[in-house]
């Protein structure tokens, strides 16, 4: 069993409230920080930690938190980005269901090296349960002196509110969700000015992910420097990985990083191999908008040098035969499992989320959704493969904000890697639809 | 039309919006727009407007983000939303068997609602329950590891509870 720091008493149904969080040793480092740490040294801690950034981007989390302008007199806000909407990432979820206080004490370590009086955490509208977990602890936080004017007797005073989103994956970017905080639509803003110049009603701001906010916690009780030393080189320290699709035990796992990627996938601790006995196809690794990897290239079969659940791994080969760690959404498909009916359920999802103020995106993410679906339906055609890579590649780079990219990246890289499915559909006019119509061992993609 | 909130309604809203700073009242239209749909089912013109008046913006404005997001409906919808998500590990998982089996049972299609207003059928983009699927989302809670036996007793719960009120 590898380091649970995160996941550590998820079980323990005590936990969701304050008593129990207290009883299992929680607000400790809030302790700590409060009585002998300075804002800077908190910031310190998190940069020696390694701990990059959960939501997708893997940017250094202490890193990002030095770029907060505080050279002005405006108010400094921290929005924790609770927005979770990626296909496939159901992480955060977990932790805020179940251990609501380990994220508001995040939130007042972070807010507190930060220098903000204010901070919200914005949830996406249909965690609305959720909204009501973390309302509830929040109270009880303020109730226990955590929260509110002079924490502790420290001189600190920090108000933590709770914002529901209203069902738009958009505004998981953090310039969208700052423009829906401020009630408008998600549209994300041009950089720069970036955030932690201009973000909230103008003010310096900082987004972090649910998880990264809640790594602060046991960083700062066990010192960064200790917290560096889990994982493997700049993949440092623990990171959940909700896990989907074809596999025997669905499910949110904390590993340490590093363990491979066949083992995460086989092994009884995580996700238990492969549902009905059959051999997996491919693996989507960090949420939807990551490169779908065939499994040759996702056990990393001809190097010799199995894959490993890190950053830096995931990513080894660029986008030719690698993909990303992204959010850790992973998704497992088995052998039956149709890649153009995948490809085309997910440009349908970017489509409907695109915000649509960028036209290569608002018009590419649609054009892509409609050649799909014809494909997926036996009506297309031969120039259709090439045209879908065109377009894709005119949505990339061309938008303001990723999610050109991300409605861009799994289209080519089922086209790279599973070009024969797609040609195979358009020779065939062949629909595939998992047990009514299952791809044969015996159809040679191959040859057609 | 002069459109009333309940109380209840209009102490949440007082709270809501003492969250954000006096002069940003506006922040709180996200979640005010949830409370009052949750009252009137659906956000009316007449609603929205008042929601205007009240955190002191152009009609607008709501009019906008209103129509932005996917939560909110501009249409009634039935006693009870069903809402299945569809996007891809839902899918992989089963989410078009239970679409198929929920149009059957309901005797609508997605999009519609049953001729007594009981219930409507929705599909949905990723609601973050990619390892519990199939799954649909119900006003605030979350059905997972749905089969049809589970269905049925969910839609019979609802037709019971509905003929109690």
């Amino acid at each position: 069993m590898g380091k649970t720091l995160l996941l550590q008493n998820i079980d323990n149904p005590e936990i969701k409230k304050i008593s129990g969080y207290l009883k299992l040793g929680g607000y400790r480092s809030l302790d700590k920080v409060l009585s002998k740490m300075s804002p800077d040294e908190v910031t310190e801690e998190v940069k020696l930690s390694g701990l990059r950034g959960r939501g997708g981007a893997g940017f250094s989390t202490g890193l990002k938190w030095t770029f907060l302008d505080k050279s002005t007199d405006k108010p400094r806000y921290l929005l924790c980005n609770a927005d979770e909407s990626e296909p496939g990432t159901f992480k955060d979820r977990l932790l805020m269901e179940k251990n609501p206080h380990l994220l508001i004490e995040g939130m007042i370590l972070s807010s507190y090296a930060l220098g903000c009086n204010t901070s919200y955490i914005y949830i996406r509208g249909e965690y609305m349960f959720i909204l009501r977990i973390l309302e509830i602890a929040i109270k009880e936080a303020y109730a226990n002196g955590f929260l509110g004017k002079n924490i502790k007797g420290s001189g600190y005073n920090l108000d933590l509110f709770v914002h529901p989103g209203a069902g738009a994956y958009i505004c998981g970017e953090e310039t969208a969700l700052i423009e829906s905080l401020e009630g408008k639509r998600g549209n994300p803003r041009i950089k720069p000015p970036f955030p932690a110049v201009s973000g909230l009603w103008g003010c310096p701001t900082i987004v972090n992910n649910v998880e990264s906010i809640a790594a602060v916690v046991p960083i700062i009780l066990m010192g960064g420097a200790e917290y560096a030393k889990i994982g493997i080189g700049k993949s440092t320290g623990t990171k959940l990985f909700s896990a989907s699709g074809n596999i025997n035990k669905p499910g949110v796992y904390e590993i340490e990083l590093g363990v491979p990627v066949e083992e995460f996938i086989y092994s009884d601790e995580y996700c238990g191999g492969i549902k009905n006995g059959l051999d997996i196809k491919a693996c989507v690794p960090g949420g939807s908008s990551v490169p779908i990897l065939p499994k040759s290239l996702l056990f990393n079969e001809s190097s010799g040098n199995p894959r490993l659940m890190t950053y830096e791994s995931l990513s080894e080969g660029g986008f030719q035969t690698g993909s990303m760690l992204g959010s850790g959404g992973f998704i497992v498909y088995d052998e039956r499992q149709c890649i153009v009916r995948n490809t085309w359920n997910f440009a349908r999802f970017y489509h409907h989320e695109s915000c649509g103020q960028c036209s290569p995106c608002r018009e590419g993410t649609g054009w892509m959704e409609k050649v799909l679906h014809n494909i997926e339906n036996g009506h297309g055609k031969e120039s259709d493969i090439d045209l879908l890579w065109d377009i894709q590649r005119k949505i990339e780079g061309n938008t303001i904000c990723p999610l050109g990219e991300a409605a861009a990246w799994p289209i080519a890289a089922a086209i790279r890697h599973f070009r024969h499915e797609f040609e195979y559909h358009v020779k065939y006019r062949h629909r595939v639809r998992d047990e009514d119509h299952v791809y044969q061992p015996e159809m040679n993609y191959q040859s057609v | 039309m002069n459109i009333q909130f309940s109380q209840e309604s209009m102490s949440e809203i007082q709270r809501i919006i003492g969250q954000y700073p006096s002069e940003r009242k506006k922040s709180a239209i996200l979640p005010v727009l949830h409370i009052v749909q949750k009252e009137f089912n659906y956000l009316s013109v007449d609603v929205m407007d008042k929601v205007a008046e009240i955190l002191e913006i152009k009609p607008i404005e709501v009019y906008e983000v209103a129509t932005f997001y996917s939560m909110y409906h501009t249409k009634p919808v039935g006693k009870y939303l069903i809402e299945v998500c569809h996007t891809g590990p839902c899918m992989i998982c089963g989410a078009e068997k239970t679409v198929e089996y929920l149009e059957s049972k309901l005797g609508i299609k997605v999009g519609e609602t049953t001729a007594d207003g009981l219930f409507s059928l929705k599909t949905v983009e990723c609601l973050g329950a990619c390892g519990y699927a199939p799954m649909f989302q119900m006003g605030e809670q979350y059905y997972e590891h749905l089969t049809e036996d589970k269905i049925d007793e969910i839609i019979s719960q609802c037709k019971i509870s509905s003929s109690d009120n």
